[in-house]
């Protein structure tokens, strides 16, 4: 499923995934029903700005602000793949 | 070393139901020295340590456990993911919200089929009303819900209905999981593998449910080894990324390998840390080194790690072989007889079912 992720969605987590620090491994992880997810930095960052809030293009910009080189696209795809496994839901445009 | 990701809590065998398909051990009246929750409370600290994130709380039947909420309360604390995986018979209003308020992440709840007469046999006992009524209690309390459902010959083709059911009760995951032959479901193997026609049929649906339900519902559907071409990834390794705590404090790489000829060790004499990176039982499996032929020059055997240990072992009386699900294996005969039988053979009955009891010793 590549849905196409717009840059006026409103990412959030979904409710059945939970974003915790794991002192073991030192880095930020998603748990959910049946799966983890071992976040590298950008992923983690990228996380901890979708409030539900702010849209797709907002958190390009704010990682633009923490990083040389942000690949949009990149963001976009992320995205997409925890969209197609219901870890994140797409909020209004 | 790898740390691992997931911990099955086997809290209790106990369990109200019956399931022939059951895959707990055949001698339960081992398991009756049960862990205290001190103990357990220690395991699921060393449990974090060690690295463990999600936890998965089943059994038998894990609301048999009066400290089940406080032992949910611990995990939480210490930042698991928690997962109830249950019958669902026993779960209250009252003790859902207990649950809910303790901070209970997820709920599986099975059910052996989508209609009260066949569901109740399967179980051996009257629980498909109960069971619906607590997946919406589930759903009431906001929960993310799973229902889980173990297919075999008796059910398989009413996997449409079985779809229905999840969609109308607002599942948001359905795993539908083709029967493994371990404990019970070995014993009562014949009567349970389906027909190759079932198959084919059930996963016609399954593809159709997927795209009519894609985003909404989340379909697991998990292959029938023994009609696949290459084994199971088991456990994703051995020692790679899960252990199993049986109610008595085994530790097990897989919750089948209580079957394997090798030493035991149990949380009640190790650390969980020890038995994961030293004991024998975890070492003996661990990586590629043990591999026989086909799988040492194999270019999978990264892939699926010659399959299951224990499947092996039950099926060649060796743990050291490749799993004869394996097309390459050299006893992939075996299961061929066993998928030629349910194909050809006499049709059987639900009536050749033997009912798992809690009480019943290994014959
Ligand atoms: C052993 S049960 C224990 C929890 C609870 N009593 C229940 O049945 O939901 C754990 C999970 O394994 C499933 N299960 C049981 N026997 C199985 C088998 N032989 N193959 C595949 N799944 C099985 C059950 O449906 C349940 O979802
Ligand atoms: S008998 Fe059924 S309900 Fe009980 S533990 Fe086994 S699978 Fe679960
Ligand atoms: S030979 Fe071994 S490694 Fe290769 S596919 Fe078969 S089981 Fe897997």
């Amino acid at each position: 499923m590549s849905t196409g992720i717009l840059s006026t969605n409103r990412p959030h987590l979904a409710r059945q995934v939970r974003l915790e620090w794991d002192p073991v491994r030192e880095r930020q992880v998603l748990l959910a029903p049946e799966g983890v997810l071992v976040l590298n930095q950008t992923g983690a960052d990228i996380l901890g700005l979708c409030d539900g809030e702010r849209t797709v293009a907002d958190i390009v910009e704010e990682l633009r602000g923490q990083y040389n080189r942000v690949d949009s696209d990149e963001v976009h795809d992320f995205l997409a793949r925890l969209v197609a496994k219901r870890w994140v839901e797409l909020g209004d445009e | 070393m790898n740390r691992p990701f997931g911990m099955l809590a086997e809290l209790t065998y106990k369990c109200p139901l019956h399931c022939p398909y059951c895959s707990n051990p055949l001698n339960l009246s081992d398991y009756h020295e049960e862990l205290t929750t001190a103990e357990w409370q220690r395991v699921l600290i060393e449990a974090r340590e060690l690295g463990v994130l999600q936890l998965h709380l089943s059994g038998g039947e894990p609301l048999q456990r009066r400290d089940l909420v406080e032992l949910v309360g611990d995990a939480r604390d210490l930042g698991l993911y928690t997962n109830l995986i249950t019958s669902a018979i026993g779960l209250s209003p009252r003790l859902a919200q207990e649950l809910k308020d303790a901070g209970l992440d997820h709920v599986q709840i099975s059910i052996q089929a989508d209609e009260p007469a066949l569901s109740d046999r399967i179980a051996g006992t009257r629980s498909y009303e109960r069971k619906i009524a607590a997946y919406r209690l589930v759903k009431e309390l906001g929960w993310p819900l799973t229902m889980n459902v173990v297919l075999h010959r008796h059910n398989l083709d009413r996997i449409g209905r079985i779809l229905d059911l999840a969609e109308e009760l607002e599942a948001d995951r359905i795993e539908l999981a083709n029967t493994q032959y371990y404990g019970w479901a070995w014993r009562n193997r014949a009567a349970l593998l389906p027909s190759r026609a079932q198959l084919d049929r059930a996963e016609e649906i399954v593809r159709a449910a997927r795209r009519r339900l894609e985003g909404k519902m989340e379909i697991i559907y998990v292959i029938p080894d023994y009609y696949s071409k290459y084994p199971k990834p088991c456990m994703g390794g051995w020692g790679r990324q899960q252990l199993t705590v049986t109610p008595n404090g085994d530790v097990l790489p897989c919750p089948a390998a209580h079957t394997l000829n090798l030493p035991r060790a149990t949380v009640r004499e190790h650390s969980l840390a020890w038995i994961w990176e030293e004991s024998p039982l975890f070492r003996r499996f661990r990586g590629t080194e043990w591999m026989p032929e086909p799988c040492r020059s194999c270019n999978r055997r990264e892939v699926d790690f010659g399959g299951c240990r224990c499947q092996a072992f039950q099926l060649t009386g060796d743990a050291a072989r490749t799993d004869p699900v394996c097309y390459l294996s050299p006893d992939h005969g075996i299961v061929e007889e066993a998928v030629q039988a349910a194909n050809e053979g006499a049709e059987s009955g639900e009536e050749d079912l033997v009912p798992r009891t809690y009480t019943a010793r290994q014959t």
